[in-house]
């Protein structure tokens, strides 16, 4: 699934990162917790989350995350939002719940990837 | 190719830049050519155990050396210590604030983490005077 197809899907807004939508990823991977993510997710993912602070920023740069999604609307400050167009992460955000956007990302084929 | 070293100081009063370290660790292997899963396990094991720096013993150092065959990493503190380092290293098992859970860290997945992307792990932890983590991970 192409980054595009998931701001439509989630009808999300850009915040950054406009010139990287046409980037492919495999799986996804809904989560507040940052451990949690650096264990289990192996493909290249697009990371949903309710936290908003820069280390979910440098949890998705470590594992090579294209795309981070904030749900419930929320909003990063400027400083995660320059760390991530330093790195070149997409960032969207999304008036969606964790559960409704993980939802309906699964219903249009992307899934969670392999568990390690 | 001779060894390359790198060496950190990880400051312990700010939770935002924690990571700069493994960061530009994960840059330096990119750059070097080694291949993107030796690089993820070289720098989940360090990222993790970089937060633990800050959150945990208020800063450190990060030592790094990198070889063609493998990455050593050593991290040194002068924390509270790791008074039981056996019940440390179990999934779920945390000694984190509440503040750090908020932050997305805390769940006692930390020192497990570390342990499944290394080759070799080994803490040296003294309650009262600091804790000295040993990892390698090889290149194969």
């Amino acid at each position: 699934m192409k980054v595009f197809e998931i701001k439509e899907i989630l009808d999300a807004e850009i915040i950054c990162g406009e010139e990287f939508l046409d980037r492919e990823v495999f799986a996804a991977c809904g989560s507040d917790m940052m451990s949690d993510v650096l264990a289990y997710v192996k493909e290249q993912a697009v990371l949903l989350s309710g936290l908003v602070n820069p280390q979910v920023v440098r949890t998705a740069e470590m594992m090579d995350m294209q795309c981070i999604v904030f749900v419930r609307g929320k909003q990063p400050d400027q400083g995660i939002i320059d760390l991530a167009r330093d790195r070149d992460i997409v960032l969207l955000s999304t008036k969606q719940t964790m559960f409704a956007s993980c939802g309906m990302l699964y219903e249009k084929g992307l899934r969670g990837g392999a568990m390690k | 190719m001779s060894n390359l070293t790198l060496h950190y100081n990880v400051p312990g009063d700010d939770f935002t830049r924690a990571g700069e370290a493994s960061g530009s660790v994960k840059r330096t292997l990119k750059d070097l050519g080694f291949s993107p899963e030796m690089v993820r396990k070289v720098v989940i094991a360090l990222y993790e155990a970089e937060i633990n720096l800050v959150i945990h013993a208020g800063g450190g150092e990060i030592d790094v050396e990198i070889s063609p065959e493998s990455v050593d990493m050593v991290l040194t503190d002068k924390g509270p210590g790791i008074p039981d380092v056996e019940m440390a290293m179990k999934e779920g098992y945390s000694t984190a604030p509440d503040n750090v859970r908020s932050l997305g860290f805390g769940a006692g997945m930390g020192l497990p983490n570390i342990k499944k992307y290394t080759d070799e792990m080994k803490i040296d932890s003294v309650v009262g005077e600091g804790t000295t983590m040993y990892l390698k991970v090889y290149n194969n």
